[in-house]
Formats: structure tokens, sequence, C-alpha cells
């Protein structure tokens, strides 16, 4: 058991003393070990995280430490970090060392993190069960028939496990929130932009975000202060100032919260109803206001989301050559046998099938049907947005339609996977910031998430109601 | 080219900017550095990079706009082509298609006869270049990367062009202006101002625009000039004969002076073409361009017109000396040491270029400079030397390095000038020459030539022909019986 919640009680007791860094993480590998099962780690860092842990500890007695001294943190294996392999959850880079380290990963460094391993994901972000990996599925922590939801389905269940404090996601259309959601943690996407995402390997550049987990508001804001903000190499960062999540996050300000009944139809599952609704009662008796909202437009988000990221992926994954670095089919005779065949003996089943999607939809000819069309949906379902966010502070929903479900329940019919994103694609489509909160367990002890979704650059107040309703369930 | 026909031509230019960095990276431009050794990750495409646009190629697409009287579209968004090939790391290129950086412009063209015609510009828009595969013999290909990201301003004209030399006189002409503005080199050879042709025929009278077809590969602006005739020819021969143009790309062999079709695989892209996420749309700051605007340079024409009026030059010199940018700058450098502006124009029209064109090299590489030939000119203006003697100079300070004044005085050819001893010779080579004196006194003036090449054999030529010629000839009259 760790002696802390959070890492502001942890930080506390490593400079009383009280807590040795070494052995904590000793603590995190040995819980790893324990539970190899769960197959949340694709590499694990064992020799470097101890001798950084002995290196914090001597600047945490000196008091030269940064804000996230000796935070262990797990990143998902899309992002770069210099000299550690990265494989994306794909065979296509299963011997890829990258040559330079991500801004949000080296941001982290700085402040002193321990980052403990990469974790397994769907190969390239593209799924939400992470039955999609090379290297692998992922078991549900809770229960390990389950899927731990995708793509960062290692995260969510690294952090759910106690295999770390905090750990590193990214969201394209609902991978942070709904593992988070089905591994029982808080899992936040923030704003488009809000996180540089140089060193990210692209799925889909309009829609893609990093965030965290954590089992405590407290991380995610801890963690979320460090890694926001403008960076120069990613021109898509947004120079806007980063709120001081921590701080503001001890505030009981009242909020106005929409509640819409677009799309709640779709959750298909009575107990996800219910606890939506008791959500809602619960922030209604913290004394914020419930106004009824519309989002008229929300039902065509998953083809537009579909359409889109599936064109962009179709373009971020054409470097995947076999040309210059990672995976080259041997057995070939000329140039287009060796695109053929490194490609077909690289990428999996659901990668191919996003590819051809994508190739298709931008097709000339297909183009203005398709693409076209699904970017002035996008437009549509942002303006509705704005013109909610201009009546409330924050709209709640529920983050999947269904608690978890088993592994092999979904695979055969991608549409259906495809639609457990219901309630997570239009923030993505908006740019908008999301949280899952956890808000209990079904009937039979799997973990359900609600959603509360704010204006863009507004993860303060989400990261303010998350807190709220984390204390209430103390009360 | 059949009379009945006319060509309708249009030309995409690829011009090779000569910013220090790359279009999205820090990666340095040069073209002479080792294989894959100007790269990074970015312009590597590896996994997650992102591109950073480099606001110096903006400032560069802005004044070229402007001097192509285009439209600066004050926002222009980016797109991604997309295409396979192993030079092109991340399996697009990423260049502009809807809204470019510049919308249409034009520029005036003048014939042998200064009748003036207007070619549109379509547009202008930025994109990256990709790197060079070198195909061995052995059958390996090799990739180099450093060229992957460098700059490049596509230049689209309208299909108003009417022959090879038009076309080739548009091409002079803007490659005259990237050169004036200082934005690309403007080399053809070296591949850093490269030319596309679409071409089509059509009866003379007929609105409706052939078939085009177009040709690649042409790397001067001959070849440009070859290829666009022999497609004409081409075209027109397949019409005589009843037959149909079937759009196409050629390449051009300028081994063979022929084009032929790419192979049909090549050119079968459909390059899905949409808005590059990656990047913010270019949004064009007023003020900015506005000053850039102000801080244009001198363009061709104006500064030929000024050639003409304030250094009182013909119209062909101004013409000849404002053909390149450093041509007219190393004149307007020369004349800062010396005042005969004629003289001047005509040593570089002259010998300079010469020189030049032998060694096939450009002015900056000339190793006389402008203060070195102003001096040795301003010898020949102010008598020291005959013109002569300073084209002997002139050799000599190329192969020596040395300056004029230092080669004359070393070898004594300062002019002679001196009357007396002038006189002296004269009347010493007269008395020697005697037949040829009573020849000059019978009426054959044509000997007064062989008496200066006497005296300037006497005076190892040094002797100052403009004084030579007039003691010469009162010396010879004050021969004749009164």
């Amino acid at each position: 058991m760790l002696p802390y919640k959070s890492h502001n009680e942890k930080i506390t007791l490593l400079k009383n003393g009280s807590l040795d860094l070494v052995e904590n993480v000793k603590y995190f590998l040995s819980e790893i070990e324990k539970r190899k099962s769960l197959n949340c780690f694709l590499e694990i860092f064992s020799d470097d995280v101890i001798q950084n842990a002995e290196i914090i500890s001597e600047k945490i007695k000196t008091g030269k430490a940064g804000k996230l001294a000796g935070m262990v943190i797990a990143v998902k294996d899309l992002l770069s970090i210099k000299g550690k392999r990265m494989t994306c959850g794909s065979k296509f880079l299963e011997n890829f060392y990258p040559i330079y380290t991500a801004t949000c990963v080296q941001r982290l460094l700085n402040e002193d993190a321990i980052i403990i391993g990469k974790t397994n994901l769907d190969e390239f972000a593209m799924g939400s069960s992470n039955e999609n990996s090379a290297y692998g599925i992922v078991r549900n922590p809770v229960n390990e028939a389950y899927v731990p939801g995708g793509s960062s389905g290692g995260s969510a269940a690294a952090v759910a496990a106690f295999q770390c404090d905090v750990a590193i996601g990214t969201d394209t259309g609902g991978s942070i929130r709904q593992p988070a959601a089905f591994c029982g943690v808080y899992g936040l996407k923030p704003t488009y932009g809000r996180v540089s995402r140089y060193g990210l390997t692209s799925f889909a550049s309009s829609f893609d975000t990093i965030g965290a987990f954590a089992r405590t508001t407290y991380d995610v804001a801890a963690l979320m202060e460090v890694i926001s903000g403008y960076d120069e190499m990613d021109s898509t960062s947004v120079k806007y100032d980063v709120d001081n999540y921590s701080e503001d996050i001890k505030s009981f300000k009242k909020f106005r919260i929409g509640v819409t009944s677009s799309l709640i139809h779709e959750a298909y599952s009575p107990e996800i109803k219910s606890k939506w609704i008791a959500t809602i009662e619960k922030l209604k008796l913290l004394g914020h206001e419930i106004v009824y909202i519309d989002l008229p437009h929300s039902e065509y988000s998953i083809a537009a989301y579909y359409i889109l990221t599936t064109a962009e992926a179709s373009s971020n994954l054409a470097r995947f050559d076999g040309a210059r670095y990672a995976k080259r089919s041997n057995e070939s005779k000329d140039l287009s046998e060796m695109y053929i065949n490194s490609r077909s003996e690289g990428f999996g089943a659901e990668v191919k099938r996003r590819i051809m999607l994508g190739t298709y939809v931008l097709s000339s000819g297909y183009y203005d049907a398709y693409y076209l069309k699904a970017q002035k949906v996008r437009r549509i379902i942002k303006n509705d947005f704005d013109k909610c966010f201009k009546q409330v502070d924050a709209i709640i929903i529920p983050t999947t339609p269904t608690p978890p479900f088993k592994i092999g329940e979904k695979t055969e019919n991608p549409l259906e996977m495809y639609l457990s994103d219901i309630f997570t694609t239009t923030a993505n489509l908006a740019g908008i910031p999301g949280i899952s909160i956890p808000v209990g367990h079904s009937e039979n002890g799997l973990p359900i998430g609600i959603q509360l979704l704010a204006d863009q650059f507004n993860e303060s107040t989400l990261l303010q109601l998350s807190r709220q309703l984390e204390m209430y369930n103390y009360l | 080219m059949n009379q009945k026909y006319e060509a309708v031509i249009g030309l995409e230019v690829h011009a090779q900017l000569s910013t220090i960095t790359k279009l999205f990276c820090g990666c340095s431009t040069s073209f002479d550095a080792q294989p894959n050794t100007n790269v990074c990750p970015i312009c590597l495409g590896h996994p997650g990079v992102l591109p950073v646009l480099n606001k110096k190629v903006v400032e560069f697409a802005i004044k070229l706009g402007t001097a192509l009287n285009c439209g600066v579209n004050h926002k222009s968004i980016f797109a991604r082509k997309n295409y396979f090939y192993p030079d092109l790391p991340k399996g697009f290129q990423t260049s502009q298609y809807e809204l470019p950086i510049c919308g249409y412009g034009f520029m005036i063209l003048k014939d042998d006869g200064e009748v003036e015609k207007k070619i549109g510009i379509t547009r202008i828009h930025m994109e990256e270049d990709a790197g060079k595969s070198i195909h061995d013999q052995s059958g390996f290909t090799f990739i180099d990367v450093n060229r992957c990201g460098v700059p490049l301003l596509e230049i689209v004209s309208e299909p108003d062009l009417r022959s090879a030399s038009d076309a080739a006189v548009y091409l002079i002409k803007l490659r005259q202006i990237v050169q004036y503005l200082d934005i690309c080199d403007g080399n053809m050879e070296e591949g850093s101002f490269r030319c596309d042709a679409n071409v089509s025929v059509r009866l003379k009278g007929e609105e409706k625009l052939g078939t085009k077809t177009e040709i690649k590969n042409m790397n001067s602006f001959r070849n440009v000039e070859k290829a666009i005739n022999f497609e004409i020819e081409r075209q027109i021969e397949i019409l005589e004969d009843g037959g149909l143009i079937t759009q196409q790309t050629l390449l051009w062999n300028a081994d063979k002076n022929e084009a032929a079709p790419m192979r049909s695989k090549e050119e079968a892209h459909d390059y899905r073409y949409f808005p590059e996420p990656d990047l913010m749309p270019v949004v064009i700051n007023k003020n900015w361009e506005a000053e850039i605007r102000k801080l244009l340079p001198e363009l061709p024409e104006a500064k030929r017109e000024r050639f003409i009026k304030q250094y009182n030059l013909p119209l062909y010199d101004a013409d000849i000396l404002t053909q390149s940018k450093a041509i007219s700058e190393y004149f307007e450098n020369t004349i800062q040491f010396t005042f005969d502006y004629k003289l001047v124009s005509n040593w570089i029209m002259g010998d300079v270029l010469k020189i030049l064109n032998e060694r096939k090299i450009s002015i900056s590489d000339f190793s006389i400079g402008p203060q070195s030939l102003g001096n040795l000119l301003e010898l020949i203006s102010t008598g020291q030397i005959s013109g002569k003697i300073a084209k002997d100079v002139f050799m000599e300070m190329l192969l020596t390095k040395k300056e004029a004044e230092v080669i004359v005085k070393e070898k004594n050819l300062l002019q002679i000038s001196d009357v007396t001893k002038l006189e002296n010779i004269i009347t010493d080579i007269l008395q020697r020459n005697n037949s040829q004196v009573k020849q000059y006194l019978n009426g054959e003036d044509k000997v007064v030539g062989f008496f200066v090449g006497q005296i300037m054999k006497e005076t190892k030529g040094k002797a100052n022909p403009k004084t030579v010629n007039e003691l010469l000839k009162q010396k010879l009259n004050s021969k004749r019986p009164n």
C-alpha cells in the first residue's frame, strides 16, 4: 500500500524523510512484476528508475528538486523518448529507437519526474479496447476478463493497478477518457493545442491531444500544469496562459452545468444512465446550477470523426514505407513490392482498415462528398458547443455507452466498436477539453465514468468540478 | 512551324529559395554538403515531428508576388500532396493547393519590335523540395535527404505564351527577377531554377484549347526552347495525320534532342490533397506586407531605364548591363573609380563578359574587382596608357592578380605623350623611310598607317596614338613643297 494519495502528500513524505523514493520506485516495479498478466508495459526502465530515484532523492534533500520531483510516471508508447524503443504498439516499429525526446516528456523530466516505462496501446492509438496491440492485449485490473478500454489502455490500467503514480495518455477520439472510465481512474483530455504534440506519433493531427491519468484530481492537475503550454516546435500549440490548476482546485466555486438529452438514448446501459443522473444530483447538492441544453448535431459525430481521422491517419502513416527506418520486408523484387510487403507485414488489421478508409475518402471524386462534408459537420458541431458554452460552464454526459465489455466481445464488429466512442468523439471534433471522473461501479463491479466537457482552455473548470465530486465521495 | 497552327504554352517554374534554413526546420539548405548531413528528425520525417514555417519563405513569396503584380492572399493554407517515393520521407509533400500565398498577377514581355505582351501569372505557392534519388548502375538506389524540406516557390503561368521563344523570354525574365530580389540563385543546371511546360496546339482562330501535354526535365533555357519546339512539331504532325493528342507527361532527353513519354505508372497519381493539419493558416499582417513592399529592390526594368537616363547609355548597353543584378552592380561599383561610363560599359560588355563566358564563371568569382577595373580604365581616360596596352594589362591582371598601376610601372608601359621625345622619334623614322614619305606626298594617305606602326614598334606601343597622329601629320605636311 502507498502511504500517500496524491503527489502533494508524497512530496511532503519525501521531504520529511518518511518515504524513501528508491523503495517507492521498487514498490511500483514489484507491482508491475506481480501483475504481469495485465500487460500494461511494453518497456520498463528498471535500472534507470532506481538510478534516477537516487539522484532525485539527493535533489529533494538539497531543496533543488522540481515540481514533480519523484512522481513516477508511465508514458504511452506513442511518444518519443530519445534512445528508448518506441513501438506505437506496431510490429512496424519493433526495432525503432527515437533520436529525440517529445516536448511533453522533456517537461516532465525537467521537473524531476521519473519515467518508469512505456505503456501498451492499440496500434498507433487506433482502437477502443487495447485489443489491437501487436504486443498483446491489456487486461482490465478490476476484472481481467474485461478490456481496459483504449487506445491508452496500458496507461489507464497501470494507474488503476498501482504500477505507477500517474500516466501520460493520448486522446484522439476518447482514448484517455474511455479507458479512464473503464479502469476507474481520472482521465483528462485537454483542449486541442494545450499540450505540445511534438514527439507524439501522429494518428489524426487535428484531433490528437496528450493528457493524464491519475487516481486523484490533484495529480491530474499537477501533471497538466507542467505539460501544458505553448511550444515553438508545435505550430498548433497555443500561446495561452496555463492556469494554476493545483491551486484552482481548492476553490468551491459554483458553476452552471449543462445537461443534454442529445445522444442519451445511445447510453444502452441503464447502469450508465443511473450513474449519470446520480452525478447530476450530486452536482445539484454541491450547489451547482443545472441548465438544459441542446447539442442537436451530435449524432453525426461518429461519422464525421471516422472520415476525418482516417483521412489524416492515411497520410500520417505514409512515412512508414520501409524505405528509411523501421521495418522493411526482405522479400521484395522492386520498389512497389517493398512498399506493399513492408506495409502488409508491418501493420495490423485495424490500422489497414483505417488507412484504406482514409485513402478512399480523400480520393479524387470522393473528397467533396466525404472529407469536405465531414469538415462542415465538424464546424457545425463546434458551433453547437460554442452556443452551449455561452449558457453553461460545463456539460455533463456519460463517458461510455456501456460499462467495460469483455475481451473479444466486439472484435468481430468494428462498427459496434466505433460506436463505443459515441460520447467522446465530439470533444475532439470541437477541440474542447473533457475529463472522465470515476463515479462508482456496475452491478458486477466494473468501473463507470462520467464525463464533463468545458469550453476551450477551461481545463480549470473541469478540474474544479472533478475535485468537488471527488471530495463529495469522501463525505 | 506549320502556319495554320498556333501553340498555347504555360509554364510551371520551381524556384529554390536561397534561405539559410529549410522550410520547416532549422537545417541548412546548402547543397554541397555530404549526403544526409543537413538533416534532423523533422526533415527525416521521423514519427512525431511537426513542421514550423520559416517566415523568411513567406517574405520571399510576398516579394516575388509583388514583383509579378500578384495579389497577396492575407490568409493562405498549406496542403499535403500525398504520394509514395523513397526520397519523400513523410510520404507527402507539404505544399499549397487551395488558397496559395499569391493569386493572379502578370508579367509584360516585349518582343524585338518592342510590342508588349501580357503574360498572366495564375498563382505562386510555397512548398518543400523532396530529396534526391541516385540510381546506381548496380541496381541500387541511394537516397540523399539533404534537399528534403528546402523551400521552393512554384510560379504557374497562364497559357498565354504562343511560342518557344516567348517561353524562353518569359523564363529569362522570371529568372532575372528572382535574382534581383535575391531570393533564388536562378541556376538551371544545378536545378535551383526548374521549369515544366504545358504545351498544346490549335488551329489559328480556334478558341478552344487543344489537348495538352506536359514536358519535364529541361535543365537549360536552350533545352526549354528546343523541347517546346519539338513538342509543337510533334503535336502538329499528329493532328495533320488525322490523329489525336494524348494527354501525357513527357521527359525531355537533351542528348537525343527528343521528348519521350514517362511510364504511365509514374504519372497515374491521385495526390489526395487535403489541408495540412499540422500548420496553422498563414496570416499576413498588412503592415508587414507594406514593410516588405517598401524594401523591394529596384527591378530590372526600372534599373535599365535609370541606366539610360543617369549614365547616358544606349538602350543596348543598358539592357545587357542590367540582365544580371550582379553585373549591374559591378558596373555601378566600377564607375565609382572612373567617369567614362561608356568606356566602362564597353569593357564590361566586351572583355569582362568574354572572360566570364570562356571560364563559365559568374561575376562574383571574377578576380578583377570593380575598383581594379575602374583604376585600369582611369589610366586610359587620363591618357596614361592606350586602349591597346590596356588590353594587355587586363590580361596580365587576370594572370598575376596585380593592380593595373603596378603592372604599368613594372613593365614601364606608361604612354609617351612627351611631344619633344615623340618629335625626335618621328623625325628619325621619316628620315629612314624616304620612299614612303614620297608616296605620302604623292597622295597615298594610307602610308600613314605604316608610319604609325613604325613609331609604335619603336616605342613598344607606348606612344600616345592621338599625339602621334597629330605630330606625324604635321611633320609629313611640312615636307610638302610650298
